[in-house]
């Protein structure tokens, strides 16, 4: 079985300077990974290559064919989602306007839209309640959630999640990993960066460490969380 | 200054207000669309007088030239791109966007033209035409600097506005046109006032336009995917919003509203291939007072430099144009006091 998005031996700088040397990474179909590593491995560098912002070396293969030379554009309209640590969201649109925009690469007819639309309401009611409201007056969860629903308008294939939990409360943390988690049934791949190591590895299958941009350990999740030498020696333990 | 003269002074200012109105958002979407602040913005509205003279009089306009010589070239340029990029499948489609699509207006004006053409017809083939103009000439100089800063857009621009006041020249000739307007007649507005109608058609017209200008913008997918670009030009990226198609979509809208306000003001001044200079720039004044980014405080930037032109050409004919463009100044005053937080987020998208 060939993986879903399979990233060979890619390098990313930024100028001269190489932030991500030679990872190599493989998504399959259905699958949670996730990607933890300390504060400046690369992570958010790596998925910024992958969906083109940035430029890169080596091969990324979406369901076997090469994006490398893709757009950003391109590939979101292939089915690679997203949502970076910075949010980007629509600052001055309401929520509804983000949330419709999020379609926007599938171009669905209005009663699709609508549909999707109504089905990120259901599974984020506070967006319902707040969907005349302006992006940028939400609070940090409702952006995260409009984050996230917003890339669930695209239904997309392989959904990339940078620090989804960053800066939430523990408890709004728990539910956007379930949504993660409930994310499988649907039928979508999701490459899952973390800070939170522990957290990101039980919702997850597979695990990679990233250390100054290379990958220094990977495996099934299960096991890297039961290899306590290896856990504390490299996020510093628990 | 009697009453009666304040009232037609108003009522002139009003008309100009409405070109400037056109123009101020014209400049103010591709602005902040695409970081171009569009001094050319005036040279497409001549070419949209131009037109319509030519085709009333019955000639073939030399716009239909124009944008065959434009599409040609930016076929060109685009096909030695694609060759050097190596991407030779894209090549059928690109002369077919941006060599055969532009020319779609000319067919019918070339048939057309020259005869004795109603005025409808004769507008409408004169949008027609004016609304390749923009997109072509903005993939041939803004495409290849996309990223640069706006300082650099901005030079790219005026170099722009000379290229296009030579090829008016080029096309079009030194002599000044003036075209015979839509509606003849006027009306008493207020005892003892009177309105042409042709000026309340421009008012009309123009405020129109910018209705249904916000209603797009507010409504429809496409409105909503421009706004965006604006706002947050990576989160644009990520829902798939492809940057150089939004750039195409806002030059064509500017291109139109061009070649409206070319058409509003034919009947009112004698246009010449140089007339558009002074209109982009005082429409400027007027965007300038919406921070380039406000529509709403652009048309009433757009309303105070209309009325101003009017009233200073009453009290100093000379210093008119002078005393407009003093207007940047308090206008950049207050809004470097009210608004720091915006030119921030200016300064750090260059
Ligand atoms: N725009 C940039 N220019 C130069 N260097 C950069 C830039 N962005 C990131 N870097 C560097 O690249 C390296 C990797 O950064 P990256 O943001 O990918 O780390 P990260 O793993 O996402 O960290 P964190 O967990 O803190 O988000 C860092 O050393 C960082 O300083
Ligand atoms: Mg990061």
């Amino acid at each position: 079985m060939t993986a879903l998005l399979e990233i060979k031996d890619l390098h990313v700088g930024y100028g001269q300077v190489e932030a991500v040397l030679g990872v190599s990474l493989e998504l399959e179909k259905g699958q949670i990974v996730s990607v933890i590593g300390p504060n400046g491995a690369g992570k958010t560098t790596l998925l910024s290559a992958c969906i083109g912002l940035l430029p890169s070396r080596g091969t990324i293969l979406f369901d076997g064919e090469p994006i490398g030379g893709l757009g950003v554009e391109a590939r979101v309209a292939r089915g690679l989602c997203l949502v970076p640590e910075s949010r980007e969201l629509f600052g001055e649109m309401s929520v509804s306007d983000n949330l419709l925009l999020g379609a926007y690469s599938k171009r669905p007819t209005r009663s699709e839209l609508l549909a999707r639309r109504d089905h990120v309401y259901e599974r984020f009611p506070r967006l319902a309640e707040r969907r005349r409201q302006r992006a940028d007056t939400l609070s940090g969860g409702e952006r995260q959630m409009l984050a996230l629903g917003r890339a669930l308008m695209s239904k997309p294939r392989v959904l990339m999640l940078d620090e989804p939990s960053l800066g939430l409360a523990p408890l709004i943390v728990e539910e956007i990993l379930r949504i993660v988690h409930d994310l499988r049934q649907d039928g979508v791949s999701v490459l899952l960066v973390e800070q939170n190591a522990l957290a990101a590895l039980n919702v997850s299958d597979y695990g990679y460490v990233l250390e100054t941009g290379e990958v220094a350990l990977h495996g099934p999740s299960a096991e890297l969380i039961s290899e306590e030498r290896i856990f504390a020696s490299y996020l510093g333990g628990v | 200054m009697s009453w009666d003269i304040a009232m037609i002074l108003t009522v002139d200012g009003l008309g100009a207000a409405s070109i400037y109105l056109l123009a101020g958002l014209g400049l103010v979407l591709v602005f902040s669309v695409t970081r171009v602040i569009f001094v050319p913005f005036g040279d497409i509205a001549v070419f949209g007088a131009l037109t319509l003279a030519y085709l009333e009089t019955g000639r073939i306009p030399p716009t239909i030239a124009l944008v065959a010589t434009l599409a040609a070239l930016t076929v060109l340029v685009e096909i030695v791109r694609l060759i050097r990029q190596g991407t030779h499948a894209a090549i059928p489609r690109t002369v077919l966007n941006w060599g055969l699509l532009p020319l779609l207006p000319c067919l019918p004006a070339m048939l057309l033209a020259g005869g004795d053409l109603p005025t409808y017809l004769t507008v409408l083939l004169a949008l027609a035409l004016v609304v390749p103009i923009t997109p072509l000439m903005a993939r041939l100089v803004f495409h290849p600097i996309a990223d640069a800063s706006v300082l650099v857009l901005l030079i790219a621009a005026l170099v722009m506005h000379f290229l296009l006041s030579g090829l008016g020249l080029l096309f079009f000739g030194p002599e000044g046109f003036r075209t015979q307007p839509f509606l003849r007649g006027a009306i008493e507005v207020l005892p003892g006032i009177t309105a042409s109608y042709q000026i309340l058609l421009m008012i009309g017209a123009s405020l129109v336009l910018a209705a249904l200008f916000f209603v797009a913008f507010e409504r429809t997918m496409i409105g909503k995917a421009l706004r965006a670009t604006a706002l947050n030009r990576v989160g644009a990226q990520l829902v798939g919003i492809r940057p150089a198609a939004t750039a195409t979509v806002t030059f064509c809208l500017a291109s139109l509203l061009a070649g409206f306000v070319g058409i509003l003001i034919a009947p009112a001044t004698t246009m010449y291939y140089d007339s558009g200079l002074a209109i982009g720039l005082k429409a400027f004044v007027g965007a300038i007072i919406g921070g380039l980014s406000s529509y709403p405080l652009t048309a009433l930037g757009s309303l105070a430099v209309g009325l101003l032109e009017s009233f200073a050409s009453f009290w100093n004919g000379a210093m008119k144009d002078v005393i407009v463009f003093s207007l940047l100044i308090p206008a950049l005053l207050v809004r470097s006091h009210f608004s720091t937080h915006a030119e921030d987020d200016a300064e750090e998208e260059v």
